[in-house]
């Protein structure tokens, strides 16, 4: 089998250009195998943690990803809180469960318009994005900034959402569901986006078992696990909610999960509001006198999954050691296995699918001849080839 | 200078290159590009290739891989080029400054023409500063 | 007794030689010590057994020598349990869980480029994280400990 020679066509696309991450070893039309490489984020996160103190801490790990942003200081507070063994007040479990779903839904939004770029959907691209501007005024309003919120301390939160604010939340929420059921009802009623993702990309129950896949990944393989039910925090099990799962494993499975994950968002949202009605305003945190020595996990339902975190301490005023493990670090393993055996056009829908997020893994993807290694495609012309396939299929329907 | 001038006079074309960064600053760059701020309708796009653009906006604190790209992306780039280092990572290494693969913040690496810091640094912002770079 | 309680007791009769410590935290929150020997035996009776999840592994540098914690999560109950080994010597070394399960691979090539541990039968114990990033034989997360 020939390589494919495709002349790069200046193309735009609104990716990001980043250092390969996937090489795609492709016989012809299809993938046979995947290398991984990486290394071109790292940061020192954890080695870093040790130099600061706990307060300081939350800042850092804020940033170790800025989509789930508030997945991580919300796991180190529950470890935290273990260690010191402290019960925070009611009114802070309802702020901190907001923050953490307003979080879910601008993280969906953001995959839904990414996914449908790369399957030449520029509008969903387009209408995702701007439906999300709504939920980052929100946090604005909130918290003072649209994506890293420091909103978590020991003990409680550091803001509080104060009762005149909460009618304006309530009435942002109400304007967005109509927005969330056109987006739902785009995928979902499309034949064109039925045949290029149903099918596609399939990931077994055994494999997401075997490769420890969390979150809607897992879910939409029908695992049912979600951190929130299984071991709760905050204010989860003072709200009515159902966890989505879906069995099929595919594109079109993970795409639906994430979109009905985002009604029971709104859900939990507007019952937290409802429940802080009854919690005295400002009673947001209990003041901390000193940590102690022991070990703390604690863990969070992100959008992609459980992020975990095991920090360790002795009495002084660091850590002394912080494991921190995103969900993408075992999500996007599952690609040997989702990817594998699917032809080239269909190789980054299927990667997206998991969600990578961007900074707790990286970006790119590239095509390599598999019998001489010659690299043959760029990440942008993968693109541009699933863009392409979209097309002709269309034309056929 | 003359002739700088005129080729920065349209529309810029834009090339991103994110370093080991958190994402926050990515997301805000490519929110320049949505109905909101829209960014296309002053004619500026994210283009794919580095020889196509104008405008190199680079962001994340560099790490030791990352470093070795970036010289190589500023070496194809065409000249003159503009540089802006955006996000208090870009500028000064922010919060991951004293992480053990830290490469030094971006003016240490390539020539820098404009900073823009925040983190991270609101779509309007970014805006703001490309468009202050354009007049300066 | 709670579940927590009896799945703990079945598994110190069963497997008594290989667990030298249980600290039970809370319900949710269980840590066994183990010998280092055993720990593909008792790691294949939370995982395969009684069908636990493997989350992550965390290893640190203390006085005692190199620990790693493996962290398994009981989904159904809500449960952690960590199985800790303690690792002696001037060269840490433990048998790799990839023989159990696929997510053991990533996480242990991250341990080998930190701390140094070897593992034993891990089938690409190549870098993953450190090419480029720092020079070769350097450890980073290792710690001096005044004797």
């Amino acid at each position: 089998m020939a390589n494919q020679t495709i002349i790069p066509v200046g193309p735009y696309h609104p990716l990001q250009e980043e250092p390969e991450l996937f090489k795609l070893f492709c016989d012809g039309e299809i993938v046979k195998d995947i290398k991984w490489e990486t290394g071109y984020n790292h940061r020192g996160i954890e080695k870093l943690s040790e130099s600061k103190t706990f307060d300081q801490v939350f800042f850092l790990v804020e940033r170790v990803c800025g989509i789930c942003s508030t997945s991580h200081p919300f796991a180190f507070a529950n470890a935290m809180e273990e260690i010191c063994e402290l019960e925070i007040p009611n009114r802070a479990k309802y702020i901190r469960s907001i923050i953490g779903e307003l979080e879910r839904i601008h993280s969906h939004l953001l995959w839904v318009g990414l996914a449908g770029h790369f399957l030449g959907y520029n509008t969903v691209f387009m209408w995702a994005w701007k439906y999300r501007e709504p939920i980052l005024d929100l946090f604005e309003m909130i918290t003072g900034n649209r994506n890293s919120y420091a909103m978590f301390r020991i003990g409680g939160v550091r803001r509080d959402i104060p009762m005149d604010m909460i009618p304006e939340v309530r009435q942002k929420m109400d304007e967005f569901r109509p927005k969330l059921d056109l987006l739902t009802g785009a995928v979902t009623d499309d034949p064109v986006i039925h045949a290029r993702i149903k099918g596609v990309g399939v990931l077994t129950r055994q494999d997401c078992i075997d490769f420890a896949a969390v979150g809607p990944t897992s879910r939409a393989s029908g695992l049912n696990h979600d951190v929130r039910r299984d071991d709760p925090y905050a204010a989860y099990d003072m709200v009515d909610w159902k966890v989505i799962t879906s069995p099929q494993g595919d594109v079109y499975a993970k795409a639906e999960v994430r979109l009905l994950e985002m009604y029971e968002s709104i859900s939990i949202i507007l019952q937290c509001l409802e429940g802080m009605k009854k919690e005295p305003e400002g009673d947001t945190g209990i003041p901390l006198k000193n940590v102690p020595e022991g070990m703390g996990t604690g863990r969070a339902e992100a959008p992609r999954g459980e992020v975990f975190h095991c920090v360790f301490t002795d009495g002084g005023y660091t850590p002394v050691r912080h494991k921190i493990r995103a969900p993408s670090y075992v999500n996007i393993a599952t690609f040997k296995k989702s990817c594998v055996g699917q032809t080239i056009s269909d190789a980054t829908i299927s990667l997206a699918a998991v969600d990578p997020c961007y900074c707790c893994t990286e970006r790119m993807s590239m095509a390599y001849d598999y019998h001489n290694g010659k690299k043959t495609l760029s990440g942008e012309e993968l693109i541009r080839l699933s863009q392409q396939k979209t097309e002709e299929i269309r034309k056929t329907l | 200078m003359a002739f700088k001038d005129f080729i920065f006079k349209k529309s810029l074309w834009l090339f991103h290159f994110g370093g080991a960064s958190c994402n926050n600053c990515d997301i805000e760059i490519l929110d320049c590009l949505t109905p909101r701020y829209d960014v296309e309708r002053f004619g500026m796009i994210l283009v794919g290739s580095i020889r196509h653009a104008d405008v190199l906006l680079v962001n994340g604190s560099i790490n030791q891989k990352d470093k070795v790209r970036l010289l190589e992306l500023y070496n194809q780039a065409p000249k003159p080029i503009l540089v802006v280092a955006i996000g208090a990572c870009g500028c000064t290494g922010g919060i991951f400054a004293q992480g053990n693969t830290f490469a030094g913040p971006v003016d240490k690496i390539i020539p820098v023409d404009a900073y823009i810091p925040g983190c991270p640094p609101k779509p309007e912002a970014i805006l703001a500063g490309i468009v202050k770079l354009l007049n300066k | 007794m709670t579940d927590t309680q009896t799945m703990i007791k079945s598994a110190r009769k069963k497997y008594s030689a290989d667990i030298l410590e249980v600290e039970t935290k809370s319900d949710k929150r269980v840590t066994v010590t183990i010998k280092p020997s055993s720990l593909v035996t008792m790691a294949g009776y939370f995982f395969s057994e009684l069908k636990f999840r493997f989350i992550i592994a965390t290893a640190l540098h203390t006085k005692q020598g190199m620990e790693i914690y493996y962290h398994f999560s009981n989904d159904p109950a809500g449960l952690i349990l960590n199985l800790h080994v303690v690792l002696r010597g001037e060269k840490p070394e433990i048998e790799s869980l990839t023989g159990l399960f696929e997510a053991a691979n990533w996480i242990e090539r991250e341990m080998h480029e930190i701390l140094g541990i070897n593992f034993l039968n891990h089938p690409n114990l190549e870098k993953l994280i450190s090419e480029g990033n720092w020079a070769e034989g350097v450890y980073p997360y290792r710690k001096e400990f005044n004797k």
